[in-house]
């Protein structure tokens, strides 16, 4: 019997000092749901292309921890964001938040498009005179009358 | 009509420039928003003494350097002598942070590698480290005489970093 038990609690501590500790999840499944939506908008900065909801570090799994800590002690959102964001810097944002340093960034695509427009009504403009400024002979003008009065002249060209 | 012509060339060297910038730089260096700000506080264990305690508000009035280390990340062994060298110099005094580690190991790392640390205080849940926005072991902080952080590396520090950037910055935080 005694070797029985010992095999056993021999088999049983060979499969602990491989698993990992699981990581805890909370009862609530409330609870886990915003944590969840929040640390799905947060980036992980041990693997900075993961998001934290999505990241199996031990960082990432430490700010789980302390999120649901702040969730169950009845902080909002924004509380929970600003918390991060005081530690770890608006890098751990995936939206950064519009403020004075951030304006060409939130703005400057736009001011491209805008450049981008004026260049191409200019360029349009400069073309449509270009068009315009070429005399028409006779020739020219016959022909178009002809294209114009027939109706049914379609493939005429 | 010339202008013209060189536009395409100019927009490339912009272009080439901001890329070149943009690739020396390292990814994994985030700016961190604690620089200007209060240390934060807290009160954890040491190391060696594990019934003593430790809080930043014990070093005020003076220039000190806290070094986030741990015994199982390769980077703080390979900067280990570094600390060693900066513990000699006796410019500031270093506290350590043990983050996540385990007592006998860390204690051993220290036997075998030299102890630069006045102390070092025991973060074993790693619940420190999160207050100090630490993600990557080593981190280095320098923190004035009021008690704010003023300087931050990550990542393992070298001779050069030492040279160039805190022994002027201890030197010039003491003058105050």
């Amino acid at each position: 019997m005694k070797s029985i038990l010992l095999i056993a609690l021999c088999v049983l501590s060979f499969g602990s000092s491989f698993a990992k500790d699981a990581v805890p999840l909370a009862d609530d499944p409330a609870l886990e749901q915003r944590l969840i939506s929040i640390s799905e908008e947060m980036r992980c900065l041990v693997c900075q292309n993961e998001s934290l909801a999505g990241s199996r570090s031990d960082l990432a799994n430490d700010l789980r921890r302390e999120i649901r800590t702040l969730i169950k002690e009845g902080k909002s959102d924004d509380q929970i964001r600003d918390f991060m964001v005081e530690r770890y810097g608006d890098f751990v944002l995936y939206r950064p938040p519009v403020k004075p340093t951030t304006w060409l960034l939130w703005i400057g695509p736009f001011i491209i498009l805008l450049i981008g427009i004026a260049g191409l009504l200019t360029y349009l403009r400069r073309r449509n005179n270009a068009v315009s400024n070429i005399p028409l002979s006779d020739d020219d003008n016959k022909r178009i009358d002809a294209l114009l009065n027939n109706k049914n002249g379609k493939g005429a060209l | 009509m010339k202008v013209k012509f060189l536009l395409p060339l100019l927009l490339f060297i912009v272009l080439a420039i901001f890329l070149a910038i943009g690739l020396n730089r390292d990814p994994q260096e985030v700016p961190s928003p604690l620089i200007n700000k209060p240390a934060p506080a807290f009160e954890i264990p040491q190391l060696s003494e594990a019934n003593q305690s430790f809080s930043p508000a014990s070093m005020k009035g003076q220039v000190w350097i806290l070094n986030v280390w741990a015994s199982w990340c390769a980077a703080c062994r390979e900067e280990h002598p570094v600390l060693v060298e900066l513990g000699k110099s006796k410019i500031a005094p270093i506290i350590g942070l043990d983050y996540k580690d385990k007592r006998e190991d860390a204690l051993a790392m220290l036997a075998m590698q030299g102890n630069p640390y006045l102390l070092s205080a025991f973060d074993a849940n790693g619940r420190v480290g999160i207050d100090y926005g630490v993600y990557g072991v080593p981190e280095t902080y320098v923190i004035d005489k009021e008690g704010m952080i003023r300087f931050k590396h990550i990542g393992p520090i070298t001779m050069n970093i030492l040279n160039q950037k805190i022994y002027p910055l201890i030197s010039e935080l003491q003058k105050s």
